[in-house]
C-alpha cells in the first residue's frame, strides 16, 4: 500500500501530473455545463419570443 | 435492409433526434463519470509506478483518451461534413458544426497533457517532432472549420465550404496515428495493440481502457447536447421547435 506522500508528490513528478489533471477536469467541465446551460437558456428565449408572438 | 434504411431516415429526421439526444444524453453522462471515478482511482492510486517513468507515466491516463478521441471527433466531423455534402442532409451537418468545438477541446487537452509529460521525459515541453506536429495541425484544422463556417453571409454556403475543408484535412488522421512508424519520431509507441497482446501489465492497462470507455461516453453525452443546442439554433421556426415549447 502507497503512502498519501507519495500520492501527492507523485514520486516527484507532482509539477507535471497535478497541473495535467487540472487542465483535464477544467476542459470537462466546461464541455460539461456549457452546451446544458446554451441550451436551458436558449429555449427560454425561444419561449418568450413565441409568448410575444414574434417570428424572425 | 429495410428497417435499417427506415431508422436512419428517422436519425435524419430533427425532431427525432432531438428527443433521442435528450434521453440518451443522461445516459452517456452517468456512464462516463461511473468509468471515469473508477479509472482515476485505478490510474493515480491503484496502479504500480512505470519502472522507466515512475508515477510521470500517470498522465497517461488523461492523455491517450483525449489524443484517441481528438482523432475520434475529427472522424465524426468529416464522415458528417462529406453526408451533409452529398446527401444535402441539414442532419449530418448539425452534427458537424456540433462536434467541431468539442473535437477541438480533446485535441487542446491532448496538446497540453503531452506537453507535461514531454517536459520530465524528453526535457522539454515542445518539438517539432511529427506526431506533435501533426496533431497540432489537427488543432488547426478544427480551428478553420469553425471559421471557415462562420465567415459566409449565408450558412449553408459556409457549411459547404468548411464541409470541403473538413474532407480534405482527413489525411492528417492517419498520419497522426503512423507518425510514429513512419519517422524517428521522440514520441513513445503505441501502448494498446486491438487484438494482439500490449506491452503493459494488466494493473495499469485495465484503468486506461476504463479511461479510454468513460472520457468516449463523456465525448458522447457532450455531442448529443451540442446537437440538441445546433437542431434548436437551425430550426427555430419549425413546427415541431414551436410544439416542443408549447409542451415545455
Amino acid at each position: 500500500m502507497k503512502s498519501l506522500h507519495e500520492f501527492l508528490t507523485m514520486g516527484g513528478y507532482a509539477a507535471y501530473v497535478w497541473p495535467a489533471y487540472a487542465v483535464a477536469a477544467v476542459v470537462l467541465l466546461v464541455n460539461a455545463v456549457l452546451p446544458g446551460l446554451r441550451l436551458k437558456r436558449r429555449l427560454v428565449e425561444l419561449k418568450e419570443r413565441g409568448s410575444r408572438g414574434e417570428r424572425s | 435492409m429495410n428497417i435499417s434504411w427506415t431508422w436512419f431516415h428517422r436519425l435524419a429526421s430533427p425532431p427525432y433526434f432531438y428527443r433521442l439526444a435528450g434521453r440518451l444524453a443522461p445516459w452517456f453522462g452517468w456512464l462516463a463519470l461511473v468509468c471515469i471515478v473508477a479509472g482515476l482511482y485505478g490510474g493515480l492510486w491503484y496502479a504500480p509506478p512505470d519502472y522507466q517513468q515512475g508515477d510521470g507515466f500517470r498522465i497517461i491516463y488523461i492523455h491517450v483518451p483525449s489524443a484517441y478521441l481528438s482523432m475520434m471527433g475529427y472522424t465524426v466531423l468529416a464522415v458528417s461534413a462529406g453526408i451533409g455534402l452529398v446527401w444535402r442532409m441539414k442532419m449530418a451537418h448539425a452534427v458537424a458544426a456540433a462536434v467541431a468545438p468539442l473535437g477541438a477541446s480533446f485535441t487542446f487537452l491532448a496538446l497540453v497533457t503531452g506537453s507535461l509529460w514531454g517536459k520530465p521525459m524528453w526535457g522539454a515541453y515542445w518539438a517539432w517532432d511529427a506526431r506533435l506536429t501533426s496533431e497540432l495541425i489537427l488543432l488547426f484544422q478544427y480551428f478553420g472549420f469553425i471559421a471557415l463556417s462562420r465567415a459566409f453571409e449565408d450558412p449553408r454556403s459556409g457549411e459547404k465550404a468548411a464541409a470541403v475543408l473538413a474532407l480534405v484535412g482527413i489525411v492528417d488522421v492517419p498520419i497522426i496515428h503512423y507518425s510514429v512508424v513512419w519517422w524517428n519520431s521522440l514520441h513513445q509507441g503505441s501502448t494498446v495493440f486491438v487484438g494482439a497482446g500490449s506491452d503493459i501489465a494488466t494493473s495499469m492497462l485495465a484503468p486506461l481502457l476504463t479511461m479510454i470507455a468513460g472520457f468516449t461516453a463523456f465525448f458522447a453525452a457532450c455531442l448529443l447536447k451540442r446537437i440538441q443546442l445546433e437542431l434548436l439554433e437551425r430550426e427555430s421556426d419549425a413546427a415541431w421547435v414551436r410544439q416542443l415549447l408549447e409542451d415545455a
